[in-house]
């Protein structure tokens, strides 16, 4: 995918800080999401991706830094800054986080229904739409979340996430436990909102192949920093050895893993 | 002096976690009167805490009311045992046992599913979700189970009222053998207004206790299922322990005078 032509900053990030206790986690990120722009965040297992996306949507505090996003400072923002500022996001969490007292077409409406532009009835039409995209039948939508795979669960959270056409949408690991074929569908579609809908995407994913398809550009995160970052075709000879070696997944090279066999 | 450090310690725990929890406590009322309310959601408490408590606070109200009447009749003397038991169950039911009775059979059945609901939430990173999704989980969550919790547990109570006296009464009459229409008639002279009153106070507060103990724990609970579960029994625990605590300061104030 060829990146938008205008390039205005949708999100900046600046010395964006955080830690756990002792641990750090995020060590200074700095990161530019350009309006209708689809970034792809990628990196090792609990190097702290979602960490960042949290920090950006508010949920984690951090320690030190800045986000701003569309020009306003949100790092310290008051509370109803911040739900002003929420509006405009959609998120798909990593574990899916459906809300199990709620049929899953209320799951998919809920955004919708909370901001009382549309009525029950038009909520639960606009649900069973936004089912149908991620390859879910309408009989769906009366199941409770507690009743679907892994895989339709992740995609029950997908639908509520662009339901209400946020202009920012995250989405955390968007295809893990999809088959390669759905998975493939999710990426079709990630990519037709960010390209027909104009919406700004940030997204993480350990799955090459998906952000080879959807990204505009590709970040990678490694040890609290962004250590590279540029198009998906620079990203083969990126010249950088760790990048190298997460993207073609080789047990041995500059990143250790902590493990003893 | 490092034997008065884990004093220090319990000490300051104490002091942070009461300052945490009256803070929670003024957002969560502050939510309730601020618009957007979810009708819905205060409806869905309302039936969990007043109708499907009603079973369990039955039982305990007649049995209460049977057990006083028993209890009460061997203490007494001979003459005028009748009168002297019926002012004994309802002085006793209205003013503290259907209150705290109540408040302490709903903070084990209401205070631990909230906890446990609201806690599982939070490790799910559903209350995060609500967050995204234009909704603040206080007003979501918090207010419609404080707002049940205040409404509800006074009714209940109410209820509770009326089945422990006719616990006393069926006892009185069928197995002591009293009069029924002299027994009634001396309970209803017994009965003051004011007592019953002063008993739905205390339930509102009780109500109000339980339901924000559930809220805090479950609101505040973390790392996965020994997390909630550590919610759950907590928000038992310190209610039962707040309704204990607050029904003495609350007699307190109504009858200190007399
Ligand atoms: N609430 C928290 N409290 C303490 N530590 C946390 C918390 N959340 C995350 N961490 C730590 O921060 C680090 C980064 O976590 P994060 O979830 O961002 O990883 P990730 O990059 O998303 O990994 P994955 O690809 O496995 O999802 C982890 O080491 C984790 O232990
Ligand atoms: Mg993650």
């Amino acid at each position: 995918m060829s990146a938008p032509a205008a390039q205005a900053v949708k999100i900046r990030i600046r010395g964006l800080k955080k830690a756990f206790g002792r641990k750090v986690v995020l060590d200074g990120i700095d990161l530019d999401v350009g309006v209708g722009e689809s970034l792809v965040v990628i990196g090792g297992s609990g190097t702290g991706k979602s960490v960042l996306i949290k920090c950006v949507l508010g949920i984690l505090q951090p320690d030190s830094g800045s986000v701003q996003v569309d020009g306003e400072e949100v790092v310290e923002i008051d509370a109803d800054g911040r739900e002003r500022i929420n509006d405009k996001f959609g998120m798909l969490f990593q574990g899916s986080a459906l809300f199990d007292s709620l049929p899953v077409w209320e799951n998919v409406a809920f955004g919708l229904l909370a901001r009382k532009k549309v009525t029950r009835a038009q909520g639960r039409e606009i649900a069973l739409a936004k089912l149908a995209q991620v390859g879910l039948g309408p009989e769906v939508g009366q199941l409770s979340p507690s009743e679907l795979s892994g895989g339709m669960q992740k995609r029950v959270a997908l639908a509520r996430a662009i339901a209400a056409d946020p202009e920012i949408i995250f989405f955390d690991e968007p295809t893990t436990g999809l088959d390669p074929i759905m998975a493939d569908v999710i990426n079709d579609l990630i990519v037709k909102i960010t390209r027909e809908v104009g919406a700004t995407a940030l997204s993480i994913t350990h799955d090459m192949a998906s952000s080879r398809k959807i990204a505009h550009r590709i970040a990678m995160l490694y040890n609290g920093r962004i250590i590279w970052n540029g198009p998906p075709a620079a990203i083969d000879n990126s010249g950088n050895p760790f990048v190298d070696q997460f993207v073609h997944g080789r047990a041995e090279g500059p990143i250790k893993m902590a493990v003893r066999a | 002096m490092n034997f008065l450090q884990p004093i220090g310690h319990v000490v300051l725990d104490f002091f942070a976690t009461t300052g945490r929890l009256t803070l929670f406590a003024i957002d969560g009322v502050t939510h309730c009167f601020r618009p957007p309310f979810y009708g819905r959601m205060i409806v869905r408490q309302m039936v969990e805490i007043g109708y499907f408590s009603l079973p369990v606070v039955g039982l305990t109200a007649i049995f209460t009311g049977m057990v006083l009447a028993l209890q009460s009749y061997t203490g007494f003397a001979r003459f005028s045992a009748e009168a002297a038991i019926a002012n004994v169950v309802v002085v006793a039911v209205t003013r503290e046992l259907g209150p705290v009775l109540a408040g302490l059979m709903v903070a084990g059945r209401v205070g631990a599913a909230m906890a446990a609901e609201i806690g599982t939430m939070r490790v799910t990173e559903q209350i995060d979700a609500l967050t995204t999704l234009s909704t603040n989980p206080m007003k979501y969550l918090v207010a419609p189970r404080l707002i049940a919790g205040v409404a509800m547990l006074p009714i209940l109570v109410l209820i509770a009222d009326i089945i422990g006296v006719l616990g006393g009464f069926l006892v009185a009459s069928y197995k002591l053998g009293f009069n029924p229409t002299n027994y009634l008639q001396s309970t209803w002279n017994f009965m003051e207004v004011e007592d019953v009153v002063s008993g739905l106070v205390k339930a509102a507060v009780f109500g109000f206790i339980v339901t924000l103990m559930g809220c805090y724990h479950g609101y505040t609970s973390r790392g996965g299922a020994q997390g909630v579960g550590a919610a759950t029994t907590n928000a038992v625990v310190t209610a039962s322990i707040l309704i204990l605590c607050f029904d003495y300061i609350l007699t307190e104030m109504f009858f200190a005078g007399k």
